[in-house]
Order: structure tokens, then C-alpha cells, then sequence
């Protein structure tokens, strides 16, 4: 098993989501992301490396460039796991709460 | 329209807090979490033990339709009245690590109240794991339903 490609992994560490909220705004070469952290180089380079892998960012060449952005269709993957972990909830509590009614008027 | 049922899962914490406000009085809701048989109705699940005490336990049995059965358990270290329950939570034959949850009531008016849930987990991977569950279940019902229409074709 490849744990890189664990969305959830990749956006387990900080930095990763640094990386992600900074490109969430504008897409940006790897040179221009690594400027904003005082993390070496290569270090920033393999957390693209892991983001890209489960594919959270994607790659754009434009020229001689790499540009890296959002995919925004796999981090709304993210964002449905826990609407689903809330949706089961809130079913329970709906069905709590109707039978607790019933209960009240009896 | 406002979410009744809220949660707080922050990114890379081993803890996530689930919130909802009924439109019940504060003892009926707390009554729904200690009577095994009303608790049985909104778990879908078979109470087989349910001590309501500090040092109690209890024991949960869910059954798939298939005829699968799942026991879930786990030990109460906290109980008062209308106002909070401290237990751990363990999913039987499963590699998951149990969990620790902390269930505080709260009145709002007389007619309406609060139920915050706090489950801390081993790890931060673990909990995410949790969280993707009902995802997983949800995809693996859809299959079933799948294979219901297409045995059913034949």
C-alpha cells in the first residue's frame, strides 16, 4: 500500500497545507511556493511531489515553467468524506428526535 | 438553512467535535440515550447490556441485512444525570483503536437542547480513517444494490 496516496495523510501535515491554501489563490511554480517557507528546497519539492501524487495539486506547463494548482474536484472528495461521517449523524439525531416526540405525547 | 447537526473535525487533530440542538426538553433527550429499548429505535441497533453508572458497561449488537453481526462496546467512566456521559467506544474485530467520547447535555429552553460530542482518537490517522467510513459503507451499499438488480436481471 502506498500511504502517499492517502489524501488524508498528504493533508495531515502543516506545511502541505500551507502549500495548499497558497496555491488555493493563485496557481505558482515551485520556485515561487518554496519562497514563502524557510524549509529547504528539496523538502518543499517532495511535498509537491506527495501532493500531486494523491493529487491534490496538478501540474501546468506553460512554456518553461511547471505551474502548480488546485484541483478542486479531489479536495471536495475531502470535504464529502465528512459530510457523509455529518449526514450519518444527523440521520441518527433526526430519528432520536422524532421518536422522542412521539415519546413526549404518550 | 443552518445545519442541525454540525461538525468540527480540524486538520491533523486526533479529536473531532460533533454538535446538534434538538427541539426536546433536556431530560427526554438524555432519556434517549439511557433506555435500552429507545436506544435500540434510533441506533438501529440491539441493546444486549447498558449500565448507566461510573465503572458500567454496555454492549451493543448490529445486525446487516444480510445477517452479518456487529458488536460494539465499551466502558462508562462518567455518568450524571441531564448532564454528561464519558465512555469509550470499541468496534469489535476491527483493527480500529477504541475511542474516547465525551457526551455533555445542555438546556436550552424549556423546550429545546444541546448534545455536544467530543471523540478523541489514538491517532490523527485513525480518525480520519473513522471519518471516511459512512463513505465507504456508502459505496459499498450502492454496490450491494448493484448486485441486487443485476442478480435479479438474470
Amino acid at each position: 500500500m502506498n500511504l502517499r496516496r492517502d489524501v488524508f495523510q498528504a493533508i495531515a501535515d502543516p506545511t502541505r497545507r500551507a502549500i495548499l491554501l497558497l496555491v488555493a489563490s493563485q496557481s505558482m511554480t515551485a520556485g515561487a511556493i518554496a519562497a514563502n517557507f524557510d524549509t529547504a528546497r528539496p523538502t518543499v519539492s517532495k511535498h509537491l511531489q506527495i501532493l500531486t501524487e494523491c493529487e491534490l495539486l496538478k501540474q501546468e506547463q506553460n512554456g518553461r515553467e511547471i505551474y502548480y494548482h488546485i484541483n478542486a474536484k479531489k479536495m471536495k472528495e475531502v470535504a464529502d468524506f465528512i459530510e457523509s461521517f455529518r449526514k450519518m449523524w444527523d440521520d441518527r439525531f433526526n430519528k432520536l428526535e422524532t421518536i422522542m416526540k412521539k415519546y413526549k405525547s404518550k | 438553512m443552518e445545519q442541525k447537526t454540525k461538525i468540527k473535525a480540524e486538520n491533523g487533530k486526533q479529536e473531532l467535535v460533533i454538535t446538534r440542538d434538538f427541539d426536546l426538553p433536556l431530560e427526554l433527550l438524555f432519556k434517549a440515550y439511557v433506555e435500552p429499548g429507545i436506544v435500540e429505535q434510533w441506533m438501529g441497533t440491539k441493546v444486549l447490556k447498558l449500565e448507566n453508572k461510573k465503572h458500567g458497561s454496555y454492549q451493543f449488537e448490529t445486525t446487516d441485512p444480510k445477517g452479518n453481526k456487529y458488536g460494539f462496546n465499551g466502558v462508562i467512566h462518567e455518568f450524571s444525570p441531564n448532564q454528561k456521559i464519558t465512555r469509550t467506544f470499541e468496534m469489535e474485530n476491527t483493527p480500529f483503536d477504541i475511542q474516547l467520547e465525551f457526551l455533555e447535555f445542555e438546556k436550552l429552553t424549556d423546550e429545546s437542547s444541546k448534545l455536544n460530542m467530543h471523540i478523541v482518537y489514538r491517532s490523527v490517522a485513525l480518525r480520519d480513517q473513522m471519518l471516511q467510513l459512512p463513505f465507504a459503507q456508502g459505496i459499498n451499499m450502492a454496490h450491494n444494490r448493484l448486485q441486487d438488480i443485476v442478480s435479479k436481471l438474470k
